[in-house]
């Protein structure tokens, strides 16, 4: 499955990088973009598993970036 | 600004007229007279400075605090909270100079510059948003009589929408009633409005000018042009280009190697008693402040960003960065002659009948041969043919690709089509000195006589070419279906470079991939064609760009950069915006990386100072960021 999410309070460039890298390493996951200059992450990953990773993404920007929320 | 920023200004205005109130006291106070030591006014600097360096950076240092927590020990803030408060902490060598004014200046040109990339980030993003801004936000239908206004998404297709002047078109559709102009420059960059009569079609994101139009319409919301455009640029973002996978694998190995090496330059030379702990431990926290990658992390996407949203500004949609990375290092471009350089409207230049047969009598039945075929020969064939086509007349028409239709009319076996056809038919075909595609027509076995059509070469054509020679590109080809002889009058008269003719569609392919083997390393192919027949084509080429895609689905699918237009001139245009985006681009890289570099090398020879530091970080970055929004501006290259 493919699907884009509005990332809130994305505020810096190199987080996203970061972010990125880490969310592309999930389990299950195929491909996934950050994109700071239209604040949105693109994921394309296993169906069965899609909303455990997209929570565990959840964790990952928080983790570079506290105040990052992915809005789904 | 927003709300976040405008609190966030405030903040660095007071503490920047704190700070500056400070460093006049500081300056011009007998301080150590009034508190009797030397010890004792420096501490009261201390707590002074104190002041302003909390207001200006309080949430970065809680930042850092938290970030340590996770593990985030590159962090930026962390980076910026070390520095500064290591300047601080200087007050704690009573051999040197207190540093407390130069850490809470960092702090604040740290957060001003924030600040200002936070901005022009947004301001950059709006701006290319209200550029797309070509969604529509209501559909008004027509339901027994009453008229209502909808959401475009609950349309269905087939419905009777109405659309007033100055409203957008909401769905792709046909008029049925009225007439009216149509402002595409939305999609096209074109100025010109568009006349528009029952019957045209007409095609979502247009802004309906002068009369009420009533279209039925052909598409649902999510296929039709708008959607599709926006879904596309949106998405541009996402197919990164290799030097902002270069930069961000950059920056990954920066800041860690810079920040060991402020840690080796603060501990090795002092133990090895090259002079005093608090020179080097300053020179280390100097390295810190230009530790953060941000200037590079944010001016390469962005200038892309900007290019790719200038571009769409004239009509050419690129679908994503690295397509405009390759299109700037495109030395050879191959055109598809038909609909490309050529408008595709063909007209009927000569009839040659063979003796006793009657010319009205040949194009009545090579247009009925031709009565299904949407081929633009086939248009122009029945065009020419001033008469009804009665459908019923034609039996079994089938299209030999590359070849022409063979079709059984009036009960006569009618071929019509090239030389090949003919050949294969076993019909004694005559050449022609007319300059043209020849349609050799042959009824039951006989050959009947041929007619000429001839293609209308566009009025930008020839200057598109010596625009591309002039912007360095070595190579322009033309493929062609077409006779050899026609194919290189066509391709002198527009200053071709080569020309490949009598190809099939998938000749073309082959064609490509010869010419792809031949190119030199670092030099790229683009293809361009019209989206029709030519997708496998599109897709192999380097850059495939396909032209005149307003409404064509194929087109949009197929190609890497789309120009909605059928103006060749779009081609040049694209292909100079790509070379000026990467230019800044590396402007961006070279420049910042070379302020940076040469800081770190002036920090630890112990000439810059933090003051030169700090400036040097958030100047690059301010800089490189204004630098990268130029990428937007294209009203350059408008005609």
């Amino acid at each position: 499955m493919r699907k884009s999410f509005k990332l809130q309070d994305l505020d810096c460039a190199n987080c996203a990088a970061k972010m990125e890298d880490a969310i592309a390493k999930i389990d299950g996951v195929d491909k996934a973009t950050v994109s700071f200059m239209t604040q949105k992450l693109t994921l394309v990953a296993d169906d069965s598993r899609f909303n455990d990773i997209v929570d565990e993404a959840q964790r990952i920007c928080a983790k570079y970036e506290p105040d990052c929320v992915i809005l789904r | 600004m927003s709300p976040k920023q405008k609190k966030w200004l405030a903040r660095i205005v007071v503490a920047l007229v704190l700070f500056v109130g400070v460093m006049i006291f500081t300056h011009f106070a007998p301080l150590e007279e009034w508190l009797g030591s030397r010890q004792a006014a420096v501490w009261a600097e201390f707590a002074l400075f104190l002041i302003p360096y909390l207001i200006a950076g309080y949430d970065v240092l809680w930042e850092a605090a938290r970030n340590i927590g996770r593990g985030q020990v590159f962090d930026e803030n962390f980076l910026m909270s070390i520095a500064t408060i290591g300047a601080f902490a200087m007050v704690l060598f009573p051999d040197s100079d207190p540093h407390m004014a130069e850490g809470a200046a960092v702090m604040l040109f740290y957060q001003v510059g924030e600040l200002f990339q936070s901005y022009a980030v947004g301001k950059s993003r709006k701006s290319i948003s209200d550029m797309m801004d070509i969604a529509p936000e209501f559909a008004t239908i027509e339901r027994d009589g009453v008229l209502e206004e909808v959401d475009p998404d609950e349309v269905p297709v087939g419905s009777i929408i109405v659309v007033k002047p100055g409203e957008r078109i909401p769905l792709d559709g046909t008029i049925i009633e009225g007439a009216s102009q149509l402002d595409t420059a939305a999609l096209t960059g074109e100025s010109i409005p568009r006349d528009v009569e029952p019957g045209s079609d007409v095609i979502s994101g247009c802004v309906n000018l002068s009369g009420v139009i009533r279209v039925k319409t052909s598409k649902p919301y999510g296929e039709s042009t708008v959607a599709r455009i926006l879904e596309l640029v949106e998405n541009a973002a996402e197919k990164k280009a290799r030097t902002e996978n270069f930069i961000t694998r950059f920056a990954r190995y920066y800041t860690p190697i810079v920040t060991g090496a402020a840690l080796l330059i603060a501990v090795v030379p002092p133990l090895a008693g090259m002079g005093t702990w608090s020179d080097w431990v300053l020179r280390g926290l100097t390295f810190l402040v230009v530790s953060c990658p941000c200037a590079l992390v944010i001016s390469v996407p962005l200038s892309f960003f900007g290019g790719i949203g200038g571009a769409s500004k004239l009509g050419i949609l690129v679908k994503g960065s690295n397509y405009l990375e390759l299109l700037s290092k495109v030395d050879t471009v191959v055109f598809d002659k038909t609909g490309t350089l050529t408008s595709g409207t063909f007209d009927v230049v000569a009839i040659h009948p063979e003796t006793g047969i009657d010319p009205q009598w040949l194009l009545s039945h090579a247009a009925h041969a031709e009565a299904f075929s949407n081929h633009p020969i086939a248009v122009s064939l029945r065009e020419a043919y001033k008469g009804e086509i009665d459908p019923k007349r034609v039996l079994d028409a089938q299209e030999q690709s590359g070849h022409g239709v063979r079709a059984v009319v009036n009960e006569r076996v009618v071929l019509v089509g090239n030389d090949k056809l003919m050949a294969q038919h076993g019909a004694a075909w005559q050449d022609c000195d007319v300059t043209g595609t020849v349609l050799h027509v042959c009824v039951d076995g006989e050959y009947a006589g041929h007619i000429v059509i001839a293609d209308i070469v566009k009025p930008d054509a020839k200057r598109t070419i010596s625009q591309l020679h002039d912007a360095g590109v070595k190579q322009c080809v033309m493929l062609t279906g077409d006779r050899l002889d026609v194919a290189k009058a066509v391709g002198k008269d527009l200053g071709m470079d080569d020309v490949r003719a009598q190809l099939l569609p998938q000749d073309k392919v082959s064609a490509v991939e010869e010419l792809l083997a031949k190119q030199a390393e670092d030099g790229k192919l683009a293809f361009v064609g019209d989206g029709i027949n030519d997708a496998p084509v599109l897709t192999r080429a380097d850059v495939g760009i396909a032209m005149g895609a307003m409404g064509s689905d194929a087109a949009i699918e197929a190609a890497d950069i789309v120009l909605m237009d059928d103006k060749p001139s779009n081609i040049s245009k694209a292909i100079l915006i790509a070379r000026h985006t990467m230019r800044i681009v590396w402007q961006n890289i070279v420049f910042a990386l070379g302020v940076k570099i040469a800081i770190l090398i002036l920090a630890a020879v112990g000439i810059a100072n933090m003051w030169l530091a700090v400036f040097g970080d958030v100047g690059v970055a301010v800089l490189a960021i204004l630098n990268a929004m130029r990428a937007m501006n294209v009203s350059k290259y408008r005609d």
